[in-house]
């Protein structure tokens, strides 16, 4: 990278993440007035939106190609007190606390204090969210059974076409003119509401376009001001480039980015859309315009990398707005999941990778920032090298990009009523989220805690931690006569917590519907326009709600172990074994170590516990999927957990397979740490029971060391692996490459990593079989090869 | 399928055992007794307990030692079991399974039979041996292998009895009937510092082999140190002593002088 984008970087590095209340302070003011009283809320909404880009403050940082910043400086986070206005404790720990902390001046909390809480606090949809759902929702959502993603971050969940690439934002209002025409000829009977819709959408329009401007003049005044002549130019080319996009298509590589970049700030300041927003497959969207300015001389390699890297830095720039309370806890981080997708085929189903695919994973392992993530799309049709160069990333230990097999995502979005091209146009978003770019909702609305579920069904319906009940009484676990009893049980529970959580969901989608429909992003996926109605009331050709289950290995385990002690070898009684869970396995020393270490796991290619898994699998899916939500749209499932596998497993006590009170849980769809101990082709074996194409996405994790992949061969085998795992329906697969401090952990603990396999020069093995001496030679060689 | 043989070990993932992702059956008992052993609990044909020292938890370190018993009789259908899961890795990579030891030529009729149960499932195989067994086990078992992974470890019969056991002369037989047979050869070449890695011996080998046209493909093995680590660990003394890795003749020269010589040369398994 040249000396500018390493300053970039290093800047965009060095900046701490603060709390900007910049937008919180506009909103208010804006609805402090009366200009909104006399409007339909979608119209409130844009003049607010309209407001704050016409008078937050421009930023433009030194050297920069891209411009635009979410808050008046990088990583200043703005608060949306719209959705969820902070308390000023939230705010201290917001600044205090230890992993993720965001930085909160004195005149914020001033701020904070005197203005925004008096304002907001009653109206933000966090308090309306929670003074509309029913205390089984409550108590349920208390205990931990699940999360609740729309209760301070907005349904964003979406990704961007091509649209914009081909179209600038005047087309978009000429649109929006035609379908206001459009309605009023169909004598359609929702004319008023649609019309309001429409007229929000061009409010929008003018407001995003109105932004740019702003950052044109402000340019044109730098490079007035401008000594370095060199600079000067390039100040006068981006001066330009903002007054002619987002109002018109981009008509170069260099409009493309920054006519991105600004939607991508429209949408991520409206609201604190949950996965931000994303680009989709940058590969495809920037191609013509890269390849038509490297034929005309207009663009070089160097030009087109430098411009990328630049755009890289932006993303890097918006960390994810802060979350707190049980939010914070199911996913804590600064990552605001906004994942590239590269590779994958073409509408017509071809091969879609090109050379841009090539430019753009240079920058990834040459820029290795926390944001944007990044993924390949890997499609039978795909050629090897693009694997391979992914997995040369991937080794240096940098955790990115991830590997989504284009085949199981195509025929997912087909199950669920996409048609072909929508569904090969599309990707995955935010983890692992199938999704139609461009043309779907696809909101996540929770995560799901299946363990909590089988606790509460040993307890008869009771939460043994608070001694509440909260689920139904399905039995006394002394008296089942056969796994089959308990299953039932288990599943009759299941039903009961799904069908809170949906009744919840539904309310809580109506509340967005109606108190912040989102104009801005409805103009950017179709059918928003056409139909008259918001993104947020299912305006998109599709609307998918989706609850994510978790703990897949844990809950497998636990069933299995149960069946197999309990009712098969009958080596204890439910009585012994609630018990000995009562107790944390105090006292029961023995009977933990038998369930730790003499019973079928998941992740070992046993049909013994995967056939539990699939039963397990088969309640979910029946009790979620096909379900309709008030969009039009339906449930469906999918598994993968960010962070919830952590604080689910905080609100269990011991269970059934082993494991600890508090301990987190299996996550994704990988086995419970350390349960596989047959190697990766029987985790994938068994991963690969789950039916994928039935869900919108799954996420496995495998661990390796970088010596497996140090040499062509050792990459070779690594991508046949996951060639065989898509071959067989595998939707996701993340390698995490292993560093010293995760050997060092696994020599003092090997019971957490009996799967971890090491390469000893011709030889692999498990790493905890190996003696301290060699254990230790191997760690020295790791250090030795990070970040090579 | 009636046939049953002792097997200590089934190992998915074998990456080192031949073409592509693998599995490897490790069969019991081995006539040689080389000082570089890393797999003693191969040695006798029968089950057998050994003491195993592992780590157990905690940063203090401290050594557990359990006695744990190696080996077990199965069916060929029980271990085919296992084997079919993993086809479609062995597919994708141009894999399949590896006998390995042990020496899998002393259970020549359960080796065969399951060749014959790959074979008739359609999955290549492959069979690591010391090459010391009857002529006839070879020529028997001939169409049913893939690919014979092929140790050669010292040219002198003195050095090889002193290192191993047993006399080279049959292996030395054995190479060169398969080797006019056809083109299934991995040679292996364990670099044992100073004994079999020195120029002599590796010289030797190369004299040996270049008559014969069925040898295009040899493998360098490095010593590591993984045979002392595990010697230790079943609380067995180590006949070499200890030897560094990294020790010993350059693999890099090693490898060039066989590539010069028109081998295709890989380093480790």
């Amino acid at each position: 990278m040249n000396v500018r984008i390493k300053k970039l970087r290093e800047q965009s590095l060095a900046a701490v993440p603060s709390l900007s209340l910049e937008r919180a302070a506009l909103m208010t003011e804006f609805y402090s007035g009366d200009s909104f009283e006399r409007v339909s809320t979608p119209v409130s909404r844009a003049m607010a939106f309209a407001y704050v880009m016409s008078k937050k403050a421009i930023c433009i940082n030194d050297g920069e190609l891209i411009v635009g910043e979410r808050g008046p400086a990088p990583k200043a986070t703005p608060t949306y007190p719209d959705i969820c206005t902070h308390t000023l404790k939230d705010f201290d720990i917001l600044d205090s606390r230890e992993k993720i902390p965001f930085r909160v001046d004195a005149e914020s909390a001033r701020i904070q204090e005197k203005e925004i809480i008096p304002f907001w606090s009653g109206r933000s949809i966090r308090d309306r969210i929670f003074e509309n759902v029913d205390q089984e929702w409550i108590d349920a959502y208390r205990a931990g059974i699940f999360t609740e993603f729309q209760e301070q971050r907005a349904p964003g969940h979406t990704v961007l076409d091509d649209k914009i690439y081909s179209r600038g934002f005047l087309d978009f209002k000429a649109d929006i003119e035609k379908s206001i025409e459009n309605i009023a000829s169909d004598k359609d009977p929702d004319e008023i509401k649609k019309r309001e819709q429409l007229k929000a959408m061009a409010i929008a329009a003018d407001a995003i376009i109105d932004y740019a401007e702003r950052h044109a003049d402000k340019l044109k005044e730098m490079a007035d001001r401008e000594s370095d002549g060199e600079r000067r130019l390039e100040l006068e080319e981006m001066a330009q480039i903002c007054r002619r996009v987002p109002s018109n298509a981009p008509e170069s590589f260099h409009e493309a980015l920054q006519y991105y970049w600004f939607v991508h700030l429209g949408v991520i300041t409206e609201l604190n859309t949950w996965d931000s927003f994303n680009p989709g497959r940058l590969d495809q969207h920037f191609y013509r315009s890269y390849k038509q300015d490297i034929e005309s001389g207009k663009l070089t390699e160097e030009k087109a990398r430098e411009l990328l890297q630049a755009f890289w830095i932006k993303f890097n720039n918006q960390p994810a707005p802060p979350k707190v309370g049980v939010t914070a806890q199911e996913s804590n981080t600064y990552t605001d999941f906004c994942l590239i997708n590269l590779g994958g085929v073409t509408e017509n189903g071809n091969d879609a990778v090109n050379e841009l695919t090539y430019l753009i994973l240079d920058v990834i392992q040459e820029m290795r920032l926390l944001q944007p993530s990044s993924m390949v799309q890997i499609s039978r049709k795909n050629p090897d090298r693009l694997i391979m160069r992914a997995l040369e990333i991937i080794k240096t230990g940098y955790g990115q990009p991830s590997l989504f097999n284009t085949e199981a995502i195509v025929q997912e979005l087909l199950r669920q009523g996409k048609s072909i091209q929508d569904a090969r146009n599309g990707g995955a978003s935010g983890c692992v989220e199938t999704g139609a770019f461009g043309k779907e909702s696809y909101i996540l609305t929770g995560y799901f805690n299946l363990t909590k579920v089988l606790e509460i069904t040993l307890h008869n319906g009771i939460d043994p931690r608070s001694g509440k009940k909260i689920g139904i009484a399905s039995g006394d676990p002394d008296e089942f006569n056969s796994f089959d009893d308990l299953y039932n049980a288990f599943d009759r529970q299941l039903e009961h917590f799904i069908d809170i959580k949906i009744r919840g969901n539904c309310i809580i989608e109506r509340l967005w519907a109606e108190i912040l429909p989102a104009p801005f992003l409805s103009i950017l996926i179709d059918d928003c326009i056409a139909n008259g109605r918001d993104y947020n009331d299912g305006g998109a050709r599709y609307n998918t709600s989706y609850i994510q289950g978790v703990g897949l290995g844990t809950i497998t385990d636990s069933l299995t172990a149960i069946r197999y002690h309990v009712y098969d070898k009958k080596h204890l009684s439910m009585g012994e074994l609630l018990e000995a869970l009562k107790s944390d396995f105090v006292g029961h020393e023995a009977l933990n170590e038998r369930l730790l270490e003499e019973t079928p796991k998941y992740g070992n290619d046993d049909d013994y516990a995967d056939g539990i898994m699939q039963r397990i699998f088969e309640s979910y899916f029946k009790s979620v999927d096909g379900r309709p939500n008030t969009k039009g749209g339906h449930f469906r499932i999918n598994l993968l957990p960010t962070t919830s596998h952590v604080y689910f497993g905080s609100v269990i006590g011991a269970t059934p397979d082993g494991r600890h009170a508090g301990v987190p849980l299996s996550e994704g769809v990988s086995p419970v740490q350390g349960a596989d101990r047959n190697g990766p082709t029987a985790v994938l074996k068994s991963a690969s029971k789950i039916d994928h194409l039935r869900t919108g996405g799954t996420l496995l994790n495998q661990k390796f060391t970088p010596q497996l992949m140090e040499d062509r061969d050792g990459m070779t085998k690594v991508m046949h692996l996951v060639r065989s795992y898509f071959k067989m329906d595998g939707h996701h697969i993340q390698f995490n490459v292993v560093n010293a401090e995760t050997l060092r952990k696994a020599q003092k603990n090997p019971e957490k990593y009996r799967d971890l396999i090491v390469r000893v020069a011709g030889y692999s093995d498990y790493f905890v079989d190996l003696g301290i001496d060699l254990q230790n030679e191997i760690i020295n060689r790791t250090e030795h090869c990070a970040g090579q | 399928m009636a046939t049953a043989g002792i097997i200590f070990d089934i190992k998915k993932f074998a990456i080192h055992d031949g073409p592509g992702i693998r599995t490897t059956v490790f069969l019991k008992g081995c006539p040689l007794d080389c000082w570089w052993c890393h797999n003693p609990e191969g040695r006798e044909g029968q089950p057998e307990n050994f003491c195993v020292r592992t780590r157990r938890g905690g940063s203090g370190g401290n050594w557990a030692e359990k006695e744990e018993l190696f080996g077990r009789e199965v069916s060929v259908a029980e271990i085919m079991t296992e084997i079919i899961k993993d086809i479609v890795f062995y597919d994708q990579s141009g894999g399949g399974v590896t006998f390995s030891g042990g020496e899998p030529l002393m259970q020549p009729e359960f080796l065969k039979a399951a060749l014959i149960e790959c074979q008739e499932s359609g999955i290549r195989t492959a069979v690591d041996t010391s090459g010391y067994g009857p002529a006839d086990i070879f020529d028997e078992i001939y169409d049913l292998v893939d690919l014979f992974l092929y140790d050669l470890k010292n040219m002198d019969d003195h050095q090889h009895i002193k290192y191993t056991g047993v006399s080279n002369e049959q292996i030395l037989d054995n190479l060169k009937m398969l080797a006019v047979r056809g083109n299934k050869i991995n040679l292996r070449l364990p670099m044992i510092p100073g004994i079999t890695d020195t120029h002599e011996n590796l010289e030797a080998i190369l004299e040996f082999i270049e008559p014969l046209p069925g040898i295009r493909d040899v493998s360098l093995l490095p010593y590591n140190r993984l045979a002392e680590d595990k010697l230790e660990r079943f609380s067995l003394n180590s006949r070499l002593g200890r030897i560094s890795s990294g020790t010993g003749n350059d693999l890099d020269a090693v490898t060039r002088r066989f590539a010069n010589r028109g081998y295709r040369v890989k380093v480790g398994g």
